[in-house]
């Protein structure tokens, strides 16, 4: 999970990182009372989880509160990288020497905590890694014995930073380290990172942290409520559901990240435009079928159904039940393609089958995934 | 042969009294696999249909000569469960539990790394051997056994796969669910060395998914040291950036991790790479009679 700008910087701030002074506002009215406030120069900034704020316009100065309204007036609404802006956050303006990168970084590959360093902040860190790649420092971490003063040495002096830096760049990443384990994140990144007077200030902030540890950060937890946008999300989330939104015509259904993952190259293989990907997890009941059809039809682009089953823990006849509990609940006409491999398959496709001869004309069986996704593919188009 | 796991192997459960633990425990041991005891702190003394539960590990080892651990423990005393199994000298350890932290499987990692454990997992269906043993979540009933070793990230791809080689009449050495999170014990390369030095597996099957590098690196692998033919297969063309599939290891960021690139890698090794799991299934039929 992704934190805007302000929730990660109120983490770095917690564990005693300088973050210039600043407020939340979802208003041009509040955005001038915050400069007011906050007086002198502000800069107000777009809160959005994609990269390119500043080129896209999602960054303006403002001197005084009155100017600060109109950069709020222009920035809310706006969409940045197909996201809505829906606060900004007006911080106090930082006059500084120079601006430098600092990171860490869950390595899954090295197995590792790596450490960055760059004296050349505020820009790209990708362009600075492929025109200067001498430029940025790199220290791998062992998680076991944790960060060591000497880290954070070798990352200024590799760097090139001058030697009045090595004192708060020491200082730095040591507390940044306890920030990453701390919240267990995946990334923090602090780019750019300003020297005031000698002070180290993060003017901007990037913090994932790992969505299987909320349980232990329930109030990281909490700051997720506000990021989903998407109402079928949303919905999906308050029901235990895990799925995500893609945009096509094809809702589908099945067991598994992988499998799904697999169907929605076949549909797309097959000419089709996926909707979702929909996980029922494994051992998926009746309700659960439900549920999961609930979410899947609360998207209107939504035209054809296409669920692909293989039973392992997940028994079809579960399945196949639920299915026909959902269309009698909610009323769905649309069609419905159904393969069911596995665990009580024989069952699973006689209810089916047993529902078609009783008249349910908008369920079709298929044996196989090739099958299921062609047949999904040609409903969704009117041509069968 | 097979690999991992065999006849011989004998299996303590960590979690044996839970709900999945006793459900699997019990479908592992009707398979024929020695399920010899279980371990819950507390219910040590207790018997789950006939399987001894022990208080901790080390009693359980030791009662029952135990060297393999199957792990289905809640998520948060999961790697607790991890170490306790390393530090009582277990050789071999399942751990299928889903949502473990990223960090405390970092730590567990490196803390493998100057033992001598193979760790499979966590967040994976298990590992099953045709034939001699099934420990884990994986349905036996879809598996023969045969020449074919396959390790995968996902477990309904693995199913679906060993699926259609079965329809095919084409049987299975081993197969491996290595796990979907970022980090794991055992890696393709592991697995891939492991087929490479067992005699009965003639040809493996390798499946992917997107995030991460490791179909890349094993892709190298292939190329430098497999003599045996391998089968590539990834899921995940139509994923979206920066959306997480279901398993935590499952996301694109940036450029890197994309189901485009590591199919690329696989050819580039020499791989043959199937564009859904039938044609994989069709893949190794022809691979196997020499075509």
């Amino acid at each position: 999970m992704d934190l805007y700008e302000y929730q990660g910087k109120e983490l770095l701030k917690s564990v005693g990182i300088e973050i210039p002074e600043g407020r939340v506002a979802t208003s041009p009215a509040r955005a001038a009372a915050a400069a007011a406030d906050l007086g002198g120069g502000v800069v107000v900034k777009a809160q959005v989880l994609t990269g390119g704020r500043g080129k896209a316009g999602g960054i303006k100065l403002a001197e005084e509160p009155e100017a600060a309204r109109e950069a709020a007036r222009r920035i809310l609404g706006m969409s940045i990288g197909g996201l809505g802006v829906h606060r900004v956050l007006v911080e106090k303006v930082s006059p500084f020497e120079c601006e430098l990168y600092a990171a860490l970084v869950f390595d899954r590959g090295a197995k590792k905590v790596l450490a960055m360093l760059s004296g050349m902040g505020g820009m790209d860190v990708e362009d600075v890694a492929r025109e200067h790649p001498d430029a940025i420092a790199r220290v791998y971490v062992d998680p076991l014995a944790g960060w060591s003063t000497y880290h954070g040495c070798r990352l200024a002096f590799e760097a090139g930073l001058q030697a009045e830096l090595l004192r708060p760049v020491c200082d730095l990443f040591a507390r940044l380290f306890e920030a990453f384990t701390r919240y267990e994140a995946l990334l923090v990144e602090v780019n750019p990172l300003a020297v005031v007077g000698g002070r180290l200030v993060a003017l901007d902030c990037k913090f994932t942290v790992d969505n299987n540890a909320l349980f232990r950060h329930p109030h990281i937890a909490h700051m997720m409520d506000i990021h989903l946008a998407d109402p079928q999300e949303v919905m999906a989330r308050e029901r235990g559901v895990t799925y995500v939104k893609i945009g096509g015509d094809i809702g589908i259904l099945g067991n598994g990240a992988g499998l799904v993952m697999s169907t929605l190259d076949v549909v797309a293989e097959a000419g089709g435009a996926p909707a979702n990907f929909l996980d029922v997890g494994g051992g998926a009941k009746e309700e659960e079928i439900v549920t999961a059809l609930e979410v899947l039809t609360s998207d209107p682009e939504v035209r054809t159904i296409l669920f692909n089953i293989f039973g392992g823990i997940t028994r079809c006849d579960e399945v196949a039940r639920g299915i026909l509990t959902s269309i009698g609940r909610m009323g769905i006409t649309m069609p419905i393609v159904v393969r069911l491999e596995g665990t009580n398959e024989a069952e699973g496709r006689a209810i089916i089958a047993d529902a078609i001869a009783a008249g349910a004309t908008n369920l079709f069986v298929e044996q196989t995934m090739r099958g299921a996704a062609g047949r999904a593919v040609a409903l969704a188009r009117g041509v069968v | 042969m097979a690999i991992v796991i065999d006849e011989r192997s004998r299996i303590v459960v960590q979690g044996l009294t839970g709900r999945e633990g006793s459900f699997h425990a019990q479908r592992n041991r009707a398979y024929g696999t020695n399920v010899v005891g279980g371990v819950t702190p507390g219910k040590g003394g207790q018997a789950v249909e006939g399987i001894p539960v022990f208080d901790t590990v080390r009693s359980a080892a030791e009662a029952t000569g135990a060297d393999v651990s199957l792990i289905f423990v809640p998520p948060r005393a999961a790697t607790d469960a991890i170490y306790e199994a390393v530090d009582a000298g277990l050789g071999t350890i399942v751990a299928i539990t889903e949502g473990i932290p990223a960090h405390d499987m970092l730590r567990v990692f490196n803390y493998l790394q100057c033992r001598a454990v193979t760790l499979i997992g966590p967040n994976c269906p298990g590992v099953i051997s045709p034939g001699k043993a099934n420990v884990g979540i994986m349905p036996s009933q879809i598996f023969m056994p045969g020449p074919v070793g396959i390790v995968s990230r996902s477990g309904t791809l693995t199913y679906q796969i060993a699926n259609e080689l079965t329809h095919r009449g084409i049987g299975q050495s081993t197969a491996v669910g290595i796990g979907g999170d970022p980090i794991v014990g055992s890696t393709y390369v592991d697995i891939l060395a492991r087929f490479e030095a067992d005699p009965e597996t003639r040809l493996v099957v390798m499946v992917g998914e997107i995030g991460g590098d490791e179909e890349e690196t094993a892709a190298r692998y292939v190329a430098e040291h497999m003599t045996k033919p391998v089968v590539g297969y990834v899921a995940g063309f139509t994923a979206p950036p920066g959306k997480q599939m279901g398993h935590a290891g499952a996301i694109i960021s940036g450029s890197s991790g994309t189901a485009r690139a590591k199919k690329t890698a696989m050819e580039a090794a020499g791989m043959r790479v199937g564009i859904d799991p039938t044609e994989v299934a069709e893949l190794v039929a022809q691979v196997l009679a020499g075509r």
